[in-house]
């Protein structure tokens, strides 16, 4: 596989998985307000899935939802971050604020690629994560002091850094105000045991009818 | 008469402003902004569209419903959809901004000075749609389609809903 494709699967995977997870909480966010956000983020970021997944499957001569759905678990590309199942609020908010901050990171990076179709892409998704970006730093600014919310960012941390290549992690560190540890971050590539579950879970329907037209 | 199949660039158009946005019906697409070139060659007939956001429900509505206007024309229809940075909320018509807010929807404040903040939502500069008001405040960011947020009237004492900029 070429390594535009890798790059391509990688930032789609990402954005599908962390949208699924997202959009768990559809229904049943401590709030209204909530329950609106994440709604609509997961939204955003399964529409930007989408995008990468058609630039992928014309690289790839491929089809978009065939390589959202009909994949094996270990051929999902996405970090291990976006996977984890979190049932609590402190740590949803926390992976929100951490993969915002990575992902502000890798996508300016991408807008100043020299491929042309890629860059342009990640100028307009750019646009949308925008107000993820001010979700997310609202929150982080509410829970700065609470020693849950501070307990889960440093949690997550060694997964966030699994997002980024290694030459954008010291950004993403200086952004965060932590360190960077290679020895303990979560490597893209590896899968959590969640990955499957959620897979399970995201391609039953498409599963039940193969072929179907929806 | 014009020859059977012969579709002129001028129809096309004034077919597109016929079709509104799916979910903000008072909004043509022409008005939206998202046809960004339409060409003609004999009967086949190339629109380019930028999508608005791209997790947008509504594109695959948009698409058949242009491919619809073409083919009652007489003509083939291709639609690209364009994925790039060219869409911005600026490319709606002062005629479209205008139908926003008699419609109930404030209208995106302009992108020229770059991306919106925080402390720019959190400001007096949105104007409420229904009385005029500026005493309006951000209740949430978010809202019931991926380009709006909710603000809260003090003038009126009702929220609204607020294009984002983008």
């Amino acid at each position: 596989m070429s390594e535009r494709a890798q790059l391509l699967l990688s930032l789609a995977d990402d954005e599908l998985i962390v949208g699924w997870r997202d959009s768990e909480w559809t229904g049943i966010a401590p709030t209204l307000e909530e329950d609106v956000a994440f709604s609509s983020i997961a939204q955003n970021e399964i529409g930007h899935a989408r995008a990468l997944y058609e630039l992928a499957a014309v690289e790839l001569g491929s089809d978009p939802d065939a390589l959202a759905f009909d994949r094996a678990p270990a051929e999902y590309r996405c970090a291990p971050l976006v996977e984890l199942h979190l049932m609590d609020w402190a740590h949803t908010i926390a992976r929100r604020y951490l993969y915002e901050e990575a992902d502000r990171v890798r996508t300016t990076a991408l807008m100043q690629s020299d491929d042309a179709e890629l860059a342009g892409l990640a100028a307009k998704i750019d646009r949308e994560e925008v107000y993820h970006r001010m979700h997310a730093e609202m929150w982080a600014a509410r829970l700065r002091d609470e020693p849950r919310f501070k307990a889960a960012v440093e949690e997550l941390w060694p997964y966030a850094l699994g997002i980024l290549e290694p030459a954008l992690r010291p950004e993403l560190a200086r952004l965060v105000g932590l360190s960077v540890d290679a020895a303990q971050t979560h490597e893209r590539g590896t899968h959590t045991p969640e990955l499957a579950e959620l897979l399970t879970v995201m391609t039953e329907v498409r599963r039940s009818e193969p072929g179907a037209q929806w | 008469m014009v020859a059977t199949g012969a579709v002129s660039v001028a129809e096309v158009w004034a077919a597109l402003e016929e079709i509104s946005d799916p979910e903000i019906p008072v909004i043509s697409l022409v008005d939206l902004g998202v046809i960004r070139a339409v060409t003609v060659d004999g009967t086949r007939v190339r629109i380019e569209f930028t999508p608005t956001f791209l997790g947008c429900p509504a594109l695959e509505l948009m698409r058949s419903a242009m491919e619809e206007k073409v083919t009652a024309l007489g003509g083939e229809p291709e639609v690209a959809v364009i994925q790039d940075d060219s869409w911005s909320t600026d490319r709606i018509t002062p005629a479209g901004r205008e139908k926003l807010r008699e419609a109930g929807f404030a209208p995106p404040a302009p992108r020229a000075a770059g991306p919106t903040t925080l402390v720019q939502l959190r400001s007096k500069a949105f104007r409420c749609p229904y009385c005029g008001s500026t005493e309006t405040r951000l209740e949430n960011i978010f809202g019931p389609t991926p380009c709006r947020s909710i603000r809260w009237c003090e003038g009126c004492r009702q929220p609204f809903e607020q294009f984002k900029t983008i």
